[in-house]
């Protein structure tokens, strides 16, 4: 086994009376590649922005390192600064170029001189593809485009572990494929990745661990064999079955 | 035919007499605005971003009190300010202030006039702006913070480099707005004797009681500082926009679909939620 970076314990979340996320146990270690999968509505937004922290869990841990990162509000901005995000909208800044999107969080979080930060966000811009268009603005370039960008933002940061909202989901279906052989890359790179997804084929073969969630819990778990496979519970079934039948 | 001729032959001698005074007050006027606009529209930043810091319940009581108070005294100044004339609040202010200091230092003190009116005008500004500074602010996607969250920034730093200039540019056309408002409307300063171009004006035909000529060279001058002060705002606009291309360096490999984007500005599309 490798290092533990995350562990997830008796996660809970409430928005008013509605329970979306019940006792919600799991944990990531170094180098994993988890898709998490389930219908809509059944939570999986809910459990990577609270493991970031965009929502603040009614009870339970997130353990980081060893430390639970719920006790105090204090080390949040450094911790997401370890745990990158990309958003099913993208989230560019619009007022930035490409470029600039990919420094700024490099100069400001982490303090890097300007020459330095250019150097680093040029070397992710060239990995996703990116270095033609970094004097565009967000608005000038496609929605696939705009993905890879947000990708080379997160990575410029030096992230532990990046977390994917669906990321393909609002992409026109030309573009989906430039996306996920980025993402493909990183995982066989040994990026620890969490990656919230519908894309059947992704989890399937690049993952090396799935997560079905159903309904706020976790219905199910294991390698994408076991899952796809073999899968135990009649709910988990169903829920493929509805994919293959598409 | 006649009546024309007569009329230019008016705003001649006017012009040859007291252009000089004209040229005078369109500078106090001009003045005044674009320093009471860039001060007002300062206040309102500060004044929106106030009224906008999120409130959690796990903030300590400490913090919750400072920020319900000071929030409340934002929200008292935006109201008296934009719900009074400005003319009342030039007597207001300029009769008001001296009222206390002379209690207070014992003999008569009074307010500098042309202080009172940068003040005023200012102030006022400030009760607008803020409004407007808030809507702009809730106005901006909120992707837009969780962007900047997701990568470590803090409340602060969120503000300062994503959503104020983003902010910024939206709410330009309203800050253009006000500063053309504010071209017009210093005109009520002449209560507290502050000579701008409308109070040269009434000087002006007090003498000579060339009442129309005078009126039409005063609102020629007053069309043409407005008109120059949209032409430059617009201008400041587009460079805040950036370039309409951007030079792409080489092809895109990723990218299946071959060549190079240019969506319309403003039109881009954005991502659905699930
Ligand atoms: N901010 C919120 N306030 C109230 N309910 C929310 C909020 N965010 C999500 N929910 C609810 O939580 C449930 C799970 O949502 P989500 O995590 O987005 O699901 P998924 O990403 O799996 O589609 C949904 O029923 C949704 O309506
Ligand atoms: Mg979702």
């Amino acid at each position: 086994m490798s290092e533990q970076i995350l562990k997830i314990s008796h996660l809970s979340k409430s928005f008013g009376k509605n329970e979306v996320l019940k006792d919600i146990d799991f944990s990531v270690n170094k180098g994993d590649v988890t898709s998490i999968i389930g219908a809509s509505g059944s939570g999986k937004s809910t459990l990577l922005r609270c493991i970031n922290l965009l929502e603040t869990p009614s009870s339970g841990e997130i353990i980081y390192h060893g430390k639970n990162i719920l006790e105090s509000t204090k080390g949040i901005p450094e911790y997401r600064s370890h745990v990158g995000m990309v958003f099913q909208s993208f989230n560019l800044f619009n007022n930035m170029t490409v470029l600039q999107n990919c420094m700024v969080g490099q100069t400001k979080v982490l303090k890097r001189k300007k020459s330095e930060a250019k150097e680093i966000a040029l070397k992710y811009l060239e990995k996703v593809g990116m270095l033609p268009y970094i004097d565009a603005k967000p608005r000038q370039i496609s929605g696939g485009q705009k993905q890879r960008v947000a990708i080379a933002r997160a990575l410029a940061m030096n992230p532990e572990i990046l977390l994917f909202d669906e990321p393909t989901s609002a992409l026109d279906p030309e573009m989906v494929g430039e996306v996920l052989q980025v993402m493909k890359q990183l995982a066989d790179e040994g990026m620890t990745m969490l990656v919230v997804t519908h894309e059947m084929a992704f989890a399937r073969d690049v993952s090396n661990h799935v997560v079905y969630m159903n309904d706020g819990i976790i219905c199910e778990e294991g390698t994408p064999d076991e899952v796809f496979g073999n899968p135990q519970k009649q709910e988990t079934k169903d829920f493929l079955a509805r994919f293959r039948n598409e | 035919m006649e009546v024309f001729q007569k009329l230019w032959s008016d705003i001649v001698k006017l012009i040859a007499e007291d252009g000089s005074r004209y040229l005078d007050g369109a500078w106090s006027t001009i003045l005044l605005a674009v320093v009471a606009t860039a001060a007002g529209c300062l206040i309102g930043f500060i004044c929106g971003v106030i009224q906008t810091i999120p409130q959690s319940k796990s903030d300590s009581v400490f913090k919750k009190v400072i920020l319900t108070v000071v929030k409340a005294v934002v929200r008292v100044y935006v109201e008296v300010f934009r719900g009074t004339p400005m003319i009342l609040q030039a007597v207001f202010i300029f009769y008001g202030v001296p009222y206390f200091t002379s209690a207070l230092s014992g003999g008569p003190v009074n307010l500098d006039m042309n202080l009172a009116a940068y003040l005023v005008v200012s102030i006022n500004t400030g009760a607008y702006m803020a409004e407007t500074v808030r809507g702009g602010i809730l106005s901006i996607d909120p992707g837009q913070t969780e962007g900047a969250q997701a990568i470590g920034m803090n409340h602060v730093q969120t503000m300062l480099n994503v959503i104020i200039p983003q902010t910024m540019r939206n709410i330009m056309p309203q800050i253009g707005n006000n500063l053309i408002i504010n071209i017009k409307d210093t005109s009520v300063m002449f209560i507290i004797g502050y000579t701008e171009l409308f109070a040269v004006h009434k000087g002006i035909v007090g003498a000579n009681y060339l009442y129309f000529p005078s009126a039409v060279v005063t609102m020629a001058v007053y069309l043409f500082m407005t008109v120059v002060c949209s032409v430059i705002l617009r201008a400041i606009e587009n460079k805040m926009d950036g370039p309409a291309n951007y030079d792409v360096k080489t092809t895109d490999t990723l990218a299946q679909t071959s060549g190079t984007y240019n969506f319309p500005s403003r039109k881009a599309k954005g991502g659905k939620r699930s």
